[in-house]
């Protein structure tokens, strides 16, 4: 198994995805061991109109409770958080969010860039950011502002992704630390959950 | 290109506000910060040649028009357009005749246009006054005007399909020049004005204020501060709706307002 070298500095994960990410979220998802110890913060690519829903279909298997956050709610350990329909999610300083309604990026609302970007800024070093498969190249931006800032990056391994766009326009814009498979992520969960017991 | 600090938001907010009145110093750090490197980026411009030319006065309306987000849909949330036409539309019509609606940070005016499309579609249109209000003069003028890119028309009659509207969204414009202009005689009885929410005053009473995706742009202090004057702004049992995503829990005058629709964010007030 590989040793990912953690230790229990990190405050937050966040998570970008789109097409065919669903199934890796609720693999990961399903998987996070009891009282996971970081703020998990999501952003994935979803249908403008359809407002209910993904949180209730994401919750079936997951262990931890997922929130789509309301504009200025504190951020919590403990929690899953998806940026809601049609709004941009970002982070404050101050550890709380808030959401707008600006132009799409990359054809995008929510963006990925968006999220990753205000977090990097948040959080600093003490960021992981994860970036699944997807169709177009938001959230590559993103990690390259993870990274800039100290942060860790992880891709899902692009033979693995049912559209390899979003992780390879993240390689291509800054220094991976780790490209892994779904299982392989599942595994840096529970290592990481290790270092905080 | 560099990343913008602080201290650089710091000394835009400070230039404007003693230059001009107007105050961002409370709005929301993340968006207020997009919005700052949207315009150096459209203008190629650093902070220092900003700071400079947001000293001439005929940059301010530019600058406006760019630091506040005008993005917005006709019908946007069609299920809240139904609870509006359904019940809360209803709600007011048992206590008063005549309705009063401020929609406060009305933008291009999609909202106004939504509501006067529905009130006509209710026959209310001709008890109603509505007051829309922006700080931005140059996008209440597009308001006013009711000119909209076809390309939005789309999305727009998607959501008017979805509202269930009694009508087709058509009627209610006429293509010219590749521009979709509305019925003018929708918005005849309605009042444009500029109106800042941060240092603006209390000016009317009124049974519903929408105020939807607005305070978003504003951090906890500043939605703290514009809620009070929405709560002086209404009638008592007078009707508060505000973005789907936003919540008055966190704000210090939740205790004076009920949720009547938590799903589409629509409070009332029962306290003065």
């Amino acid at each position: 198994m590989t040793d990912f070298k953690l230790d229990n500095n990190y405050k937050a994960i966040v998570i970008g995805g789109s097409a065919g990410s669903f199934q890796g979220i609720d693999r990961i998802l399903s998987n996070l061991p009891d009282n996971f110890p970081l703020p998990i913060i999501m952003c994935l690519h979803r249908l403008k109109h359809v407002r209910n829903g993904f949180v209730e279909a994401l919750s079936i298997k997951s262990t931890m409770e997922i929130v789509e956050p309301y504009d200025k709610q504190p951020i919590k350990k403990g929690k899953v958080y998806l940026a809601p329909s049609n709004y941009h999610m970002s982070t404050e300083l101050g550890n709380y969010f808030s959401l707008s309604t600006e132009d799409m990026i990359n054809n995008s609302r929510p963006a990925i860039d968006i999220t990753l970007g205000s977090a990097a800024y948040v959080y600093r070093n003490k960021l992981i950011g994860i970036l699944l498969s997807g169709a177009n190249r938001d959230g590559g931006l993103g990690m390259k502002h993870i990274k800039d800032k100290g942060g860790m990056t992880i891709v899902q391994e692009p033979s693995e992704c049912m559209i390899d766009t979003k992780p390879k326009a993240a390689l291509n814009l800054t220094t991976i630390d780790h490209v892994l498979k779904i299982d392989e992520i599942v595994m840096f969960f529970k290592q990481l959950h290790k270092q905080y017991k | 290109m560099k990343e913008i600090d602080i201290a650089d938001l710091k000394k835009i907010t400070e230039v404007v506000k003693s230059k001009y009145k107007y105050d961002f110093t409370n709005y929301a750090m993340s968006s207020f910060k997009r919005r700052v490197s949207r315009i150096l980026e459209m203008n190629s411009m650093t902070i220092e040649s900003l700071m400079r030319k947001l000293n001439e006065p005929s940059f301010l309306d530019d600058f406006l028009n760019e630091i506040t987000v005008n993005v917005t849909e006709m019908f946007r949330d069609p299920s809240f357009w139904r609870v509006l036409r359904d019940d809360i539309i209803p709600g007011i019509l048992l206590n008063h005749q005549k309705i009063r609606i401020w929609h406060a940070g009305c933008s291009s005016g999609e909202e106004v246009f939504s509501m006067a499309i529905m009130l006509k579609e209710m026959d209310l249109l001709d008890n109603a006054t509505l007051i829309a209000t922006d700080l931005d003069t140059s996008i209440l003028e597009r308001a006013r005007k009711g000119e909209y890119n076809l390309k939005n028309m789309e999305l727009n009659e998607k959501n008017y399909i979805r509202y269930q509207g009694v009508s087709n969204l058509k009627d209610y414009y006429k293509e010219v020049n590749g521009k979709a202009v509305m019925d003018r005689s929708l918005v005849e009885n309605v009042s444009f004005r500029k109106h800042d929410l941060v240092n603006g005053e209390v000016f009317n009473k009124f049974d519903l204020v929408l105020c939807r995706n607005v305070m978003i742009y504003f951090n906890q202090t500043l939605q703290n501060e514009v809620l009070k004057k929405f709560h002086e702004s209404l009638f008592k049992y007078g009707y508060l709706a505000i973005g789907s995503k936003e919540s008055l829990i966190w704000c210090d005058i939740a205790n004076k307002f009920i949720v009547v629709n938590n799903e589409e964010k629509i409070y009332k007030k029962i306290k003065d």
